[in-house]
Formats: C-alpha cells, structure tokens, sequence
C-alpha cells in the first residue's frame, strides 16, 4: 500500500525559527522553545518526541493556533496561522469533551459549527461513533465512561471534522498499558483508511516508532529539534513490535533521548 | 412512608405548639394555638387578602431575582474573561459583597418610591452579587483544554464563551444564584414590613400592628412555607441541569 506518493514531498506545515517565552503569572519567563525548525509532510505520521517540560506540546499549540507564535514563523499550505481552526483537529492528553454533552452530543458540536443539515450531522456522528467502536454508548456523559472510552469519543469527534491536521497531545498517556497498546493500533488502523497528517507528542519512544513515519527528537528545555529520524519498518506486518528492527529503532532513538531525559531530570532536582 | 417519617419532627412541633397555648404554658397572646392560626389563614385565603399580596411580593420577589441573575451572571462571566473589567468591578464587589444589603431599604425608597419599584431594584441589588460571584468563579475555573477544543471545531469567541464557558460555569453560579433566592426572600420581607402598602411582609407588619396576631402567624408561616418551596423546586431544578455530572 502506497502510503503517499513521491510528489507530496511538498512541507504542508512549515515552522521556521520560531522562539517561545513562556511566561507563569509569577517569576521570570522562560525559554521553552529555542529556534525550532520543523518541515512536516502532507499525510505523514510525525511524532515529537522528548522529555518532559521540552516544550513538545507548546509547540502543537503553537500549529494549532491556540498560543501566538511571537518570534520565528509557522505556515500552513503556505500561509501563516492566524488562530485555531477547524483544518486542524486536536485529540488532549485529558481528553477535553465537553462533560455536560453526551458521547452524541460532543460529536455532533463540530459538526453543528459546520453548518451541515441535520441529518446529515446525525448520519456522519453515527458513523464516526461505530468507527471509534462506542455503539451503544450514544447517550452516555463523559462521566459515565471509561478513560479509554472517553479518548475514543474525543477521536471521533475530531474525525467527524474531517481535519487536514490531526494535533495528538499525548493521547494515549492517561490510559492504562492495554488500553494504550489497542488505541494505538486502532489508531494506525484509521489512519492507513483515511491518511491525515498527523502530528504526535509523546515521551514514549516505543510509542513513537510504533506509530510514526518519522520521530522528530526534542531537546531539554528549552526545546530545539535534536533530529528527525525516518522509521522504516513495515507497520502492517504482524508481531512487528517484537522484531529485531524494531527493537534496535527504539533502542537507537533511546539513545538520543536518554541524554535529554537526564539533563530534563537534573533541572528539575536543581532550580 | 419515608416522607412522613421526614416531616414527622414538624407534625411533633406543630402539636407541641398546639399543646403549649392550650395549656397555658405561653400567653395565647404570645402564641395564639395553630387551629386558630389554621382558621385566620383559610379565612384571609377566602377574602383573597392573602392572594392578593402574595401575588404582589411574588411579583417583586420574581422580578428582582430574574433581573439580578441575568446582570450578575454576566458580569461575573465578564469579569473573569477580561481582565479591564475584572479590574473595574473586582474591588466593587469585594467591597460590597459583605455590606447588609437591607441598608439600601430607604435609599431605594427615596429613589423609587413606596411601590414595586424600589423593592425589585433591592432585591436586584441584593441578590446579584452572589450570583456575579458564582458566575466568576465557575468562568474562571473553565478548562483550557475545552476552550481550545471548541474554539478548533469552529467556534468563534463569543460563540465559545456560551458553548464552554457559561456551562462549566452553571454548577458554581446555580450555587450562587440558590443563595441570592433566599437573600430575596429576607430583602422583600424586610422591606415590605418597613415600608410599602401591599405585600406579605407589609400584612405581617398591619396585622401585628392591629393586634391580631392568629392572622399575623398565619401570614408568618404563609412566608416560611413559600421560601421552602420555592427552595425545594429550585433545587429540583437545578439537578436537572447538573444531570451529566453524576
């Protein structure tokens, strides 16, 4: 299976030099990114990888439009990001559904900001709750689910957006091992159906080079992209978590990571 | 069953209260007994007295409270989206938070007069604060997160701020608003027995001056009952809303 063509080695998201300051209502601002670079292709699987604090996520804020890039650029197609929008869905660590809506109601929001006709919103939230395998949970609260439950109707329901961008923040991190090991592979599962560019912050490097076409490692605080590394393993073949490749992959980005990990840790001990 | 064994303490004052009058254990002028006080009430339901001025504070009562929440929720929501605002209005509100609000009684008077007017703008007064502050509490405890999400999926600011913000902040500004019902109940009493022509807490004050006190405790209990019910159905309401919390 092609998963894109030669031609679309075109960047779809392009950051450029961009500069964060984080800034805590008390204390001094912080640098939390630092000149990062990033090219990011149509409709590959980009995962951010790296320890905690490195400023992964604030940098998915800042493509997702949520936070105002102040110093460096970030395009889309070409055209700077001027503020969130609806080309580029978001899935939370937390999972952000809206508790006082159902598993329907929270699907269907998209959908109504979208203007479509009433069936047609109906139709297209069912189908993505059958996707993400919550038949029968339609009117459920959020409340009333488990957090693997829960995750799931916040996919669906930025599937049900048809984004370009799918923005992942550590989707899977609030879940318990099993849980994670099947989202993960429903993930992959979804994606290979209909390819979005997806971008992945994670600081689970097993994770990142299970999902990924490429893992771009951060560095500690403040953040810079360390290196991108092509992941060239077969995804659909079986057991292929367990294959030598694999293993030496992780092993390998491992590698890179351990380093920032420890002066991530080192910082935190000593302020 | 489990109803009447709820309100069995009320039935075992109520006849207490019977017991001590009849016996002579309180003046009957005191406490006139509860048949009597039973007897004056179906009699002023009958002359439409008390219709008639109950209608009167409900109306006063309903008003004020329906203006307080609508201003109060948003200025509280305001307050805590916008910092200018919070800014402007914090201070106030602290200031005025704690202030006995029935000391406004003879302002609104001299402002409005003896009518409806001056005792819904104190009630409006009164009961708005802590709804403001339940609404800027609850604003201001809304998840990023939820605003991010709804503002990805299309939503514009304002279009966010009812979808997101005015819902997370329901639970804390439902709390406030239960507070200010009561406040409105104790601000329309105060003032109608001050000053005003028609009105529950205006019968309570003539029938007292009059001497007939039986009509005066029917009025009393009429007030106590209509703040419980008025409190119960509220709360009924108000775990409708909040269903989805579990």
């Amino acid at each position: 299976m092609l998963r894109h063509d030669a031609a679309s080695s075109a960047s779809q998201i392009v950051v450029e030099d961009v500069n964060h300051l984080y800034r805590p209502p008390k204390g001094r601002p912080v640098l939390a990114l630092d000149q990062v670079s990033l090219k990011v292709r149509p409709r590959e699987f980009l995962a951010l990888l790296g320890p905690s604090g490195c400023g992964k996520s604030t940098l998915l804020y800042l493509i997702g439009g949520f936070l105002r890039t102040e110093r460096g650029r970030i395009l889309l197609d070409g055209e700077p990001i001027a503020g969130p929008g609806p080309d580029r869905g978001i899935v939370f660590q937390h999972f952000a559904l809206f508790p006082w809506k159902t598993v329907r109601g929270n699907v269907l929001y998209g959908l109504e900001k979208m203007g479509l006709p009433l069936e047609e919103r109906q139709r297209r939230a069912q189908a993505f709750i059958d996707l993400v395998g919550l038949t029968g949970f339609e009117d459920s609260y959020p409340s009333q689910l488990s957090g693997g439950m829960k995750q799931r109707t916040a996919i669906a329901r930025t599937l049900a957006i048809d984004p370009k961008i799918l923005l992942m923040d550590e989707p899977f991190g609030a879940l318990d091992a099993q849980t994670r090991q099947l989202m993960q592979s429903e993930l992959l599962g979804i994606w290979r159906r209909s390819p979005k560019t997806v971008i992945f912050v994670t600081h689970d490097v097993q994770e990142a080079v299970y999902l990924a076409d490429r893992v771009a490692v951060m560095t500690a605080r403040p953040g810079r992209i360390k290196t991108v590394v092509d992941i060239a393993l077969d995804k659909t073949a079986p057991g292929v978590a367990k294959s030598k490749a694999f293993i030496d992959t992780v092993d390998a980005i491992w590698g890179l990571v351990r380093d920032e990990a420890i002066k991530a840790q080192e910082a935190r001990v000593s302020p | 069953m489990n109803v009447l064994l709820r309100y069995l303490p009320l039935a075992l004052l109520a006849v207490a209260w019977e017991l001590a009058a009849r016996l002579g254990l309180v003046s009957q002028l005191a406490l006139p007994p509860l048949s009597q006080v039973v007897l004056a009430w179906m009699q002023m339901l009958q002359s439409g007295e008390l219709v008639a001025n109950a209608a009167s504070s409900l109306w006063r009562a309903g008003a004020g409270l329906a203006l307080a929440i609508a201003v109060g929720a948003a200025l509280g929501i305001a307050m805590a989206r916008w910092r200018p605002v919070n800014a402007l209005l914090g201070p106030l509100v602290e200031m005025l938070y704690p202030m006995p609000k029935s000391a406004l009684i003879p302002v609104t008077v001299l402002w409005l007069g003896f009518g409806d007017g001056s005792k819904i703008l104190l009630i409006f007064l009164g009961c708005m604060l802590p709804v403001t502050l339940g609404a800027f509490n609850g604003a201001r405890g809304s998840d990023q997160a939820l605003v991010w999400s709804a503002r990805s999926m299309g939503a514009s600011r304002l279009g966010m701020l009812w979808d997101v913000v005015v819902p997370s902040a329901l639970p804390e500004m439902l709390n406030g608003i239960r507070t200010a019902l009561a406040l409105a109940f104790v601000l329309l009493v105060s003032a109608e027995l001050i000053v005003a022509r028609e009105g529950l807490g205006y019968l309570i004050g003539y029938l007292g001056a009059n001497g007939t006190y039986d009509a005066m405790f029917a009025v009393v209990l009429t007030v106590a009952f209509l703040g419980f019910a008025a409190d119960r159905a509220y709360q009924t309401l108000m775990h409708r809303l909040l269903l989805w919390r579990e």
